[in-house]
């Protein structure tokens, strides 16, 4: 059968959330009524991040893009444009064009985005291996199976400057070398996509558009250090996730690209699934193995590290999503490309997720070494409302607060940390200046408090005290002495938790002392909210209830 | 069926992007039915559906199909043009068994039917 069109309907968690499925459901019956079953295929995609609303509707080969689309758009777009070929303008994409038809393939309509990551989503039905292999899929698999050494993969990998995006970022070639010279005949690639960080989903919508990414590139991990045996650690929260990793995985072995005897050579490699259980602290990578061995999702140790013991006790690399959806191309187009992209000492693109108060939100794709300025400014279309900038917490509540004066600041692994900041996992939550500064701290203090694993005392019980200490601001009881206890807690939380949720945790409550010091006083000594937001008596201005 | 060599890869690759080609809007030939109101009157709706099965018999997938609104001489529907390069080939007074003709003449054979053109534009 030829179809004649094809029309690819977003369906991530996201989208179906805003009602891609009824779209998609009403599509096909449009469709069907007008007689066009046979002359036009509907599939399903993945995200375009930031660029394109929730839910799109792409029709190819006439590269019109609908976004967002509704239920009730579908009959016009089926009988005006899928049966008559007249566009339905009212209904387009209203970005870069001006409302004229878009054509994204790449470079996408953000002006600054370079997708390396992302190439493939929102382009290819994430549940057709064949739509995979057309973009190049599992072509660095078999590069390195015919053509390349163990060796010569890692040296590849180590040159290309690739960084762990998963918030560390330390470089990834360099973990790979310490497993592959790890001794051992039994290792392990274990994919971390417990993404818990709040102000995070890059690994979701990496997962649901292009799940056959991640896979070839647990493979080409497995076949660089010696390892057969893959573990992706999924949180539960992401059910459509982990659908499309069970799909994807069962087409692969039935291609004969994972299982045995990888496209006939003696390199056999096997991906299982993992399901988290809802705990933010089993994103750390040993919790992780923890969790993974059927254990207490808990930290250990450090050292011995996991590529010299790790999962059961054996070799391990534990890497992030993104790091290894950067996998794949990195081998097909060599590590002098990935270094033409992003800074000198942080090559290649970086996904970020912008949310809060921005006028686009989602993902976006771009090199390293952007500044906060273009992201939130440009790419994210400004702040919501007209309101200005209060701040933005960059890499989540962990990472690092970053005030209206840091905008310029390149946005890189090695150049936040000299502000105090961090680039994380790429996620940037942008807070507008109707939103108090109390509010937001003891925000984030009670995520943490929520999600410490209660191993060592400074996490477990300083973080009670500091929440305690906040309500008691929040409510009007606070006392000026109370801004220097929270300072020492935080101080000390930093210095002797026993990983790195207790050593971040005090990170937004330190900065924002620092940064919004005359705001704390206020809460404190004239026992008032500026902007109306704590339950204390506020000043005589227009209440505000916009809320993070 | 299992892919156990790179020479197999690559092939699937190759017809997988050939499936792919139309959403990269690139091949040799582009066919617009003209499919306007007076134009699915004529009976343009039983010509695209024979033009789409004659793709699919042959196989072909250097052959995008498209349909666009009435251009004004509907005393001539069906209408179908056929794009190659700058070439445009405008056949009128079409049935679904002339499209199949065409299908084979003009995309498969490269040659046009002199009889059904009512226009050409080099």
């Amino acid at each position: 059968m030829f179809y004649r069109a094809h029309v690819l309907v977003e369906m991530t968690s996201s989208s179906v959330a805003l009602g891609a499925a009824q779209v998609k459901e009403q599509l096909e019956r449009e469709i069907a009524r007008a007689g066009l079953g046979n002359e036009v295929k509907v599939l399903e995609t993945g995200s375009f991040g930031a660029a394109l609303p929730s839910p799109f509707v792409v029709v190819y080969p006439d590269n019109v893009i609908y976004a967002p689309v509704s239920v009730r758009d579908v009959r016009r777009i089926v009988e005006e444009h899928l049966l008559k070929g007249r566009v339905v303008r009212e209904l387009l994409f209203a970005g870069e064009r001006g409302g004229g038809v878009a054509t994204f393939i790449p470079p996408s309509p953000l002006k600054k985005e370079k997708r390396v990551v992302l190439r493939n989503s929102g382009l290819i039905d994430p549940l057709n291996i064949e739509e995979y292999i057309a973009r190049d899929g599992y072509l660095a698999l078999a590069k390195v199976l015919t053509e390349m050494t163990p060796e010569e993969v890692i040296e590849v990998v180590k040159r290309s400057g690739l960084q762990g995006r998963g918030g560390a970022g330390f470089p990834t070639g360099l973990k790979w070398e310490f497993t592959r010279k790890a001794e051992g005949e039994e290792k392990y690639i274990v994919c971390n996509a417990d993404e818990g960080e709040p102000g995070t989903f890059k690994d979701r919508l990496i997962l649901e558009g292009d799940p056959h990414s991640v896979l070839e590139a647990m493979a080409i991990a497995g076949y660089a250090v010696g390892a057969n045996q893959g573990y992706i650690y999924v949180r539960a929260e992401y059910p459509q996730s982990i659908r499309h990793l069970e799909v994807a995985i069962a087409q692969a072995k039935e291609r004969g690209l994972l299982g045995e005897r990888i496209l006939g050579t003696s390199f056999s490699f096997d991906v299982k699934i993992r399901r988290g259980a809802g705990a933010y602290v089993c994103g750390e990578e040993t919790a992780l193995l923890e969790s993974i061995e059927g254990k207490r999702g808990e930290p250990r140790v450090k050292p011995p590290y996991p590529p010299q013991k790790g999962l059961w006790g054996k070799p391990t690399v534990i890497n992030n999503v993104e790091t290894l959806a950067n996998i794949p191309p990195i081998i097909l187009n060599g590590p002098d490309w990935f270094r033409s992209i992003g800074t000198p000492t942080c090559p290649g693109t970086k996904v970020f997720t912008l949310t809060g108060n921005v006028n686009n939100l989602g993902l976006v794709e771009v090199p390293m070494g952007i500044t906060l300025r273009e992201l939130v400014f440009e790419i994210g279309g400004g702040i919501r409302g007209g309101h200005g900038l209060k701040l933005v917490q960059t890499g989540g509540p962990s990472g690092g607060t970053m005030t209206p004066d840091l905008l310029d600041v390149p946005m890189a692994f090695d150049t936040l940390p000299r502000y105090n900041s961090a680039l994380g996992s790429g996620a940037l939550t942008v807070i507008d200046d109707t939103h108090c500064i109390v509010d937001i701290v003891k925000n984030f203090a009670e995520f943490f408090l929520h999600e410490s694993c209660g191993k060592c005392t400074p996490c477990r019980v300083g973080g009670k005290r500091i929440v305690d200490i906040l309500e008691r601001i929040s409510a009007g009881a606070g006392s000026p002495e109370d801004l220097e206890k929270l300072r020492y807690l935080g101080q000390h939380m930093k210095a002797t938790a026993f990983c790195g949720l207790g050593q971040a945790a005090p990170n937004p409550l330190l900065q924002c002392l620092e940064f919004f010091r005359e705001e704390f006083e206020v809460h404190v000594r004239e026992k008032c909210c500026p902007q109306g937001v704590c339950t204390m008596r506020p000043k005589p201005q227009p209440k505000k209830t916009v809320r993070v | 069926m299992k892919i156990t060599s790179l020479e197999d890869l690559k092939r699937i690759k190759e017809e997988a992007q050939k499936r792919a080609l139309l959403r990269e809007g690139k091949a040799e030939y582009k066919i617009t039915v003209h499919m306007g109101t007076c134009g699915i009157a004529a009976g343009a709706r039983q010509v695209m559906a024979a033009i789409l099965d004659e793709i699919a018999k042959r196989n072909l997938t250097n052959v995008l199909v498209t349909q666009a609104g009435c251009i004004g001489l509907c005393d001539r529907e069906p209408l179908v043009s056929i794009e190659k390069g700058t070439e445009r080939v405008l056949y009128g007074d079409l049935t679904p068994e002339k499209a199949r003709q065409l299908v084979a003449s003009h995309i498969v054979n490269g040659q046009i039917v002199g009889d059904w053109v009512v226009h050409t534009e080099r």
